[in-house]
């Protein structure tokens, strides 16, 4: 991808006003998307980015440049930059030795997708097209993205460390419109991993397309959601998401040291329900969070957070851990070599319980039972969270009943941890996007059926 | 901008010029490149906590074949890449659906505005100024309130941007322009409880910049909203504070998107020429009104800007259309097309504006009496759905009481329909205020939403 002595040379100008710590990210990134929309394929976009980020600290101050000139003049103008930024008071010349540090793949990549015909990649859409529209006359509009994408980084810094990363991504999505009488509704399912094309062995991408316009077709005859405080059941899957905003961001250990997060100050201490271990872990097999290495170099790890009900850590960067004098836990991520790493989660997960699914549901008098969330959105200082409900039922007497519109869902992140009271054992883990201060980042969220009690969640509807 | 700092933007002219000059028969070719000079400065307790300073550059290619369209870009412009993606761009062609309507913009004898969005004052700032400026915005925070006790973030931003496109059937068009920003996120906390609150200040140059209201702002949402407590679910008044207007005004804008109509994704299809919101309510997207930083001369298919009446008294009155949708609905193009050199253009407006009504903020405060002042919202994007009109967001803000602002409420919903909420527009604010994303937005009143709250 780039000389290693180029990599060296650069450190070298990186650290020359007297820098502390100097790094050197490469990237070097391929994708390709296709989209159909109105039972056409709209286009083929193909999209190169390569480039390299510098860093430089000293003390407290962080100098960043970049560039997509990786020839040793644009490498040594952008170490200029960020060092000029990072203002030393050393100096002189040091050279790093740098020793290469291997991390295993979460998953071998059998099929690059670029070695795939686009003509494979246009026909998984227009299956995905008729699927969709063959699942009911009320199908009105159907839209599919697939995109791939091949990311190569390579991370050396002044600790001496050389690593590198082939992040392979593979995505399709559907969308449905529905029309009746009550107006449109849409429909959304996806397939994604941090795997290529072979994806599509074991994804069902006429299923993924029946979902979405199922989803569609069954709002069409759903009713306001309740407004105000029920008991809610989450079906697996797709609440991990929540999770990754009720408390996940909460977890990060720059938000914390800002005093941003209302976890502060609370590790060792019961922050939620002892039904409740949730874990970090980047080196799930396959999964759209995980990787080999972060982008700072490191391993991707297992990382516990809270251990039955207990905050056991939080999640690190090389930056926050290294003021605290202790190791990363492999979780600095950045969206491309033009931005700065920060604590990201990569998959975040609760782990499962012991309960039944369907006994949950037949112990809830009266409910909300949210079989698939949309985004959401956290306040980490106050812990208030917002999600979208895009699939929901109403539970009337311990069944699932009628189908509930779209509305949005409120809560607080501790409060909803201490009011789970039920956990089953039916764990499953679905692909998301997170965004923190400007940066997208793909991760994997997860979670077995639970039950939030009547406390916890504020359901946003219009009914009365 | 060149590379140099000084130089003009006749290369990049050169480099579009050059490949739109590559077309072969039969074959239509858009070239749109674009390069920037960005630099970002965080502080943090009276120190710099980063310093960024980035140059960067990207291309993209769009190629038009026998009704079909292909695109690719690059993050440079490499000459050796640019004539890579071009190839590329062209292969993808080949797989996409025969379109009709497909087709490059042409040159329509359209002027464009004579509208300088460029400053030599902010190209000539030194970096020490703008370090200058993130120190005192912080400083400026936690000097306002004793109870403002941390930041998350305060920051300075700046770019220099500059873009050409050139097209096989005669369209040629280049801009530059500078844009900078303040914008902190103040901690404040009263005993266990800790809230916060934003402050931005945009302009085109570091003068325009405001420390004092951006920090002022920041300080007065974070401190009004302490001791906030949720309050119980009822129908009430809400005042949407001119940010929290905007961000609803963003997806109104996309529900008057042309292609969204034809592809019968929108709320407002086939109503053209009813009343679909209060009379008082007047929405014009304006990209020749240098006030909004969403303002250029030309639009992302090179065709000069114009200024488009969505909603007049309550009617609407057309929709939004890039060259392709206004082919496809047999109309003219509003010269509404957006886009990054990363993908091919869409339809969006760029300088929405509501107009503004005769009321001062208290004055609509009193008018309401009763209701609820919204602050902020969260969960806007899952929480509303453009397609049904359906939306549901967490907000936070203060409670209306004798036309006063109240106690805070923090941790409920405010739901209604898009429709309706246009509908139910009892007064509009006088208050208009530019913001960063190029929107010109006022406080809203609207009577009879949902309160999810105890």
């Amino acid at each position: 991808m780039i000389d290693e002595g180029l990599v060296q040379q650069t450190l070298g100008a990186a650290l020359r006003t007297g820098g502390e710590f100097a790094e050197v990210f490469v990237e070097d990134r391929r994708s390709s998307s296709v989209r159909l929309d109105d039972g056409r394929i709209e286009e083929l976009t193909s999209g190169r980015e390569r480039g390299a980020g510098i860093r430089v600290v000293v003390g407290e101050t962080t100098g960043f440049a970049h560039t997509a000139d990786l020839s040793e003049a644009g490498l040594r103008a952008a170490a200029e930059a960020a060092a000029a930024a990072a203002r030393g008071g050393g100096g002189g010349t040091r050279t790093v030795p740098l020793e290469r540090r291997g991390a295993p793949a979460p998953h071998l990549v059998t099929v690059l997708p670029e070695t795939v015909p686009k003509a494979a990649k246009v026909e998984l859409l227009n299956r995905a097209d008729e699927a969709a529209r063959a699942a009911g006359g009320a199908i009105r509009q159907v839209m599919a993205g697939y995109v791939d994408g091949r990311r190569r980084i390579l991370v050396a810094n002044s600790d001496g460390l050389l690593a590198s990363d082939d992040q392979v991504r593979t995505r399709l999505a559907v969308t449905a419109v529905a029309a009746g009488d009550t107006g449109m509704q849409t429909g959304y399912d996806t397939v994604a991993g941090t795997v290529g094309f072979e994806l599509f062995d074991t994804a069902d991408v006429e299923e993924v397309a029946r979902r979405a316009a199922q989803r569609a077709i069954t709002k069409l005859r759903a009713r306001p959601a309740p407004s105000g405080q029920v008991p809610v059941v989450i079906k697996s899957g797709s609440g991990g998401m929540m999770f990754h905003e009720a408390c996940g961001h909460g977890l990060e250990a720059d938000l914390v040291a800002k005093s941003a997060s209302i976890y502060r100050g609370q590790v060792g201490e019961r922050v939620a329900s002892p039904l409740v271990t949730l874990v970090d872990d980047g080196t799930v097999a396959r999964e759209w969070g995980s990787l080999a290495i972060d982008d700072e170099g490191r391993p991707a790890a297992r990382n516990v957070l809270i251990e039955d009900g207990v905050l056991t850590d939080y999640m690190w960067d090389f930056l926050r851990a290294r003021k605290e004098g202790r190791a990363s836990s492999g979780n600095g991520r950045r969206q491309s070599y033009k931005h700065l790493p920060m604590v990201r989660m990569t998959n975040t997960y609760l782990l499962d319980g012991d309960g039944d699914p369907d006994d949950i549901v037949a112990d809830t008098p009266y409910g909300v039972y949210l079989a698939q969330l949309g985004g959401g959105q956290v306040n980490t200082a106050t812990g208030d969270f917002v999600f979208g409900m895009t699939e929901a039922y109403l539970i009337e007497d311990g069944e699932i009943t009628d189908p509930l519109r779209d509305a949005n869902l409120i809560g607080n992140g501790p409060e909803v941890l201490r009011a789970i009271d039920a956990v089953a054992g039916d764990f499953a883990m679905i692909p998301g996007t997170c965004g923190k201060d400007g940066q997208s980042v793909p991760v994997g969220c997860g979670q077995p059926t639970l039950r939030v009690t009547g406390s916890g969640i504020t359901i946003g509807g219009t009914a009365a | 901008m060149s590379r140099d700092g000084t130089g003009t933007i006749g290369d990049l002219v050169a480099l579009v010029e050059k490949v739109a000059g590559w077309a072969r028969d039969g074959e239509q070719v858009e070239a749109y490149a674009v390069r920037g000079r960005r630099t970002s400065v965080r502080a943090y307790e009276g120190e710099v906590e980063s310093l960024t300073q980035a140059d960067s550059a990207g291309i993209g290619i769009r190629v038009v074949t026998a009704g079909r369209q292909g695109f690719a870009s690059a993050g440079s412009l490499d000459a050796g890449i640019v004539a890579e993606t071009l190839e590329e761009a062209r292969d993808n062609a080949t797989f996409g659906s025969v379109d009709e309507f497909v087709g490059l913009a042409e040159p329509d004898g359209a002027e464009p505005p004579a509208i300088d969005l460029y400053r030599e004052a902010l190209e000539a700032a030194p970096t020490d100024r703008k370090v200058e400026l993130a120190i005192e915005l912080e400083r400026a925070v936690r000097g306002a309130d004793p109870r403002i006790t941390g930041i998350r973030v305060a920051a300075y931003g700046d770019s220099l941007g500059e873009a050409a496109l050139a097209t096989s059937t005669g369209i040629r068009a280049a801009n530059r322009g500078t844009s900078c920003s303040l914008s902190v996120l103040a901690l404040a906390a009263d005993g266990d409880h800790t809230q916060t609150g934003f402050g931005v200040s945009v302009g085109r140059e570091p003068d325009e910049l405001d420390v004092a209201e951006a920090a002022a702002d920041a300080a007065e949402r974070a401190t009004r909203m302490l001791g906030a407590t949720k309050t119980a679910s009822r129908r009430l008044t809400v005042v949407l504070d001119p940010h929290v207007t905007a961000s609803f005004l963003g997806i109104i804008g996309g529900t008057l998107n042309g292609e969204a109509v034809l592809k019968g994704r929108s709320l407002f299809a086939e109503r053209v020429g009813e009343q679909v919101a209060a009379p008082g309510v007047t929405l014009v997207d304006d990209p020749t009104d240098p006030a909004s930083l969403g303002a250029g001369p030309y639009d992302a298919e090179g065709l000069a800007s114009r200024r488009t009446a969505l909603v007049e008294g309550g009617v609407l009155r057309g929709f939004l259309h890039n060259t392709y949708s206004a082919r496809r609905a047999g109309t003219v193009t509003t010269a509404s097309a957006v886009r990054g050199y990363a993908s091919t253009p869409g339809v969006a407006p760029r300088a929405l504006a509501v107009a503004p009504g005769p009321l001062a903020l208290d004055e609509l405060l009193a008018e309401v009496g009763e209701g609820f002042l919204v602050q902020s919202v969260s969960g806007l994007h899952s929480g509303v759905n453009p397609i049904s009109g359906d939306f549901s967001v967490g907000a936070e803000g203060v409670l209306i009481r004798g036309g006063e602002q109240a106690e805070p409420v923090q941790e409920v919903t405010i739901a209604s329909t898009l429709q309706r909420m246009l509908l139910d527009v009892v007064a509009v604010g006088g208050d208009l205020e530019w913001l960063p994303d190029g929107t010109g937005s006022v406080s809203l009143a609207i009577r009879d939403v949902s309160l999810s709250g105890t």
